[in-house]
């Protein structure tokens, strides 16, 4: 006797798991998975996302990296390298300027360390995230735009 | 020290699972003396994921090295992120807003409800039950994706640091979760009907992989593994931290010791964690999300110590500060999971290899904790 009502113990709980699953193949209220790179157009990722680094650029193409090397000194990698040059400005008084920012990005943990320690607010963290490249040297990224130069208020 | 497996009889048969298996969820490597299908000795190797997070840290700053514990119990990264934080707020004597201890209770809850979620989806799925998985994965993602509003990672968080948080929550942080509970909460019923109750599950768990609570003691297992074993070790009843003892939840304490005990304790953590949260979300104050704490973080000499409770146990963090450098002189990350595995071959003498992944799956092991 106790041979039977095993079985149907057994099968009992089976269909009772059964009945989830059926329940949720006729009531399906929406599909969950998504297609990607289908939804690419539509995919919305939250502001904070940390996909890369980069250095905020205006319209006029200035950035406000006075090159302190603050971001360099906190990153816990070696991510960063800031590299730095002497400028002549206008009053003939020879000042230190952002020459290259150099993010290594294959070495970053995206820990957004850099971006905290930042003293005027030049760095963020974007959302690009499709980075797969052929050689790792390209990975090597300068920041700073060609031809980009500190805001006039941070002169 | 005496290794488990002796390995000199040449009639000893040796069979090795892993380092690359499937049920072992990462690089973990057993060697397994057998006779027949029965299992005589397991021996875990570990090795294969070393990557010195403890020296390493001994190079970098006291808000650097915390971003690497993430790296180690992946899915508790806020308790293992908030320990360091906990550690050094101590030493230098900061006391934090009220708020951020707030968050930084939500954060830790809801992290041990994902990581308990992608426990049951994998116990599921080592036990050749592929519904689970799906599951709750679909309840997972959502917790990820708050956490993803909250600090821009879905898994190496870094958003607990010394002093505070790294920003402020978004807007609609704790009415974002509400919903989310409210959801979770009729799904939470679902894992039950689907895997709780099924003949085979409990037939493959109960009685399987027994631990009493003196092995458990023996062996420092912590977390629900020993509190299936009868074993009151919960570190948010016993030394609470943040907004715990402010608090009403209960341990789960069961007394089988088995697969199935475990089982049971963690999905009544997670009805314990829905309470806990309901508790927090309503009276978040207004306030900083960071004290004062300077840039560059120096200890005063000595040793200091610090556990929380992670989804799969104690985890702690010790420091000895020379008083001087601005870096830890030395760091030891005491991991619930590395315990939890050396109890591992008491629980399966005897017992027959396919039980050996059932009662894997049933430790919830995550193989960069153990070997970091
Ligand atoms: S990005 Fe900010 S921290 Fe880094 S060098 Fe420039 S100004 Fe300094
Ligand atoms: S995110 Fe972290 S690892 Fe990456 S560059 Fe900034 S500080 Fe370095």
């Amino acid at each position: 006797m106790g041979y039977f009502k095993d079985i149907y113990v057994a099968v009992s709980s089976m269909l009772e798991g059964m009945k989830l699953t059926g329940r949720n193949f006729l009531h399906f209220r929406k599909y969950l998975t998504q297609e990607y790179p289908e939804n690419r157009d539509s995919l919305v990722l939250s502001p904070r996302f940390k996909g890369e680094l980069i250095l905020k650029h205006t319209l006029e193409n200035e950035h406000r990296c006075t090159g302190c090397s603050a971001c360099e000194l906190a990153c816990p990698n070696g991510t960063i390298r800031i590299i730095s040059k002497r400028e002549e400005t206008a009053d003939g008084k020879s000042k230190k300027r952002l020459d290259a920012f150099v993010w290594q990005h294959a070495m970053c943990t995206f820990c957004a360390l850099c971006v905290d320690a930042c003293p005027t607010d030049a760095l963020k963290m974007d959302q690009a995230f499709e980075f797969a490249v052929t050689d790792r040297a390209m990975l090597m990224k300068k920041l700073n735009k060609e031809g980009s130069n500190l805001v006039e208020e941070l002169k | 020290m005496q290794p488990t497996v002796e390995v000199l009889n040449e009639r000893d048969y040796i069979l090795n699972v892993g380092p690359q298996h499937p049920s072992t969820h990462g690089v973990l490597h057993l060697r397994i003396k057998i006779e027949g299908e029965t299992i005589l000795d397991v021996e875990p190797v570990l090795g294969y994921i070393h990557r010195s997070i403890e020296k390493m840290s001994e190079a970098l700053t006291y808000r650097q090295f915390i971003q690497m514990t993430s790296r180690m119990d992946y899915l508790s990264a806020h308790m293992n992120n908030l320990a360091c934080a906990l550690a050094i707020e101590n030493a230098l004597q900061v006391e934090v807003p009220d708020k951020v201890k707030y968050i930084r209770t939500i954060l830790c809850e809801l992290t041990r409800l994902a990581s308990h979620q992608l426990w049951w989806a994998a116990n599921g799925l080592d036990l050749g039950a592929v519904t689970p998985f799906f599951l709750a994965f679909r309840d997972r993602e959502a917790i990820t994706d708050i956490f993803e509003e909250v600090c821009g990672s879905r898994l190496t968080m870094n958003y607990i640091v010394p002093g505070g948080l790294m920003e402020d929550v978004p807007e609609g942080f704790a009415d974002k979760i509400k919903t989310y509970l409210d959801t979770f909460e009729r799904t939470l019923s679902e894992y039950d009907q689907l895997l709780t109750g099924n003949e085979i599950f409990r037939g493959r768990n109960i009685g399987v992989g027994v631990l009493t609570k003196e092995e458990a003691l023996a062996y420092g297992c912590t977390g629900p593994v020993a509190r299936a074993s009868g074993l009151s070790c919960d570190v948010r009843k016993w030394f609470p931290y943040e907004m715990y003892d402010k608090l009403s939840f209960e341990e789960i304490i069961l007394t089988e010791g088995d697969s199935y005990a475990r089982y049971k304790v963690r999905i009544a953590e997670m009805y314990q964690s829905i309470k806990i949260l309901r508790q927090l979300l309503d009276g978040i104050p207004e306030g900083d999300f960071q004290a004062k704490v300077k840039k560059i973080i120096k200890l005063p000499a000595g040793e200091f110590y610090q556990r929380v409770e992670t989804a799969r146990g104690e985890f702690g963090v010790y420091i000895v500060s020379d008083g001087k450098s601005s870096s830890p002189y030395r760091i030891k990350f005491r991991s619930p999971g590395l315990s939890n595995l050396a109890a591992l071959p008491f629980m399966t003498k005897g017992a027959k290899i396919g039980d050996l992944i059932a009662v894997m799956a049933s430790l919830d092991l995550v193989i960069p904790d153990i070997d970091r």
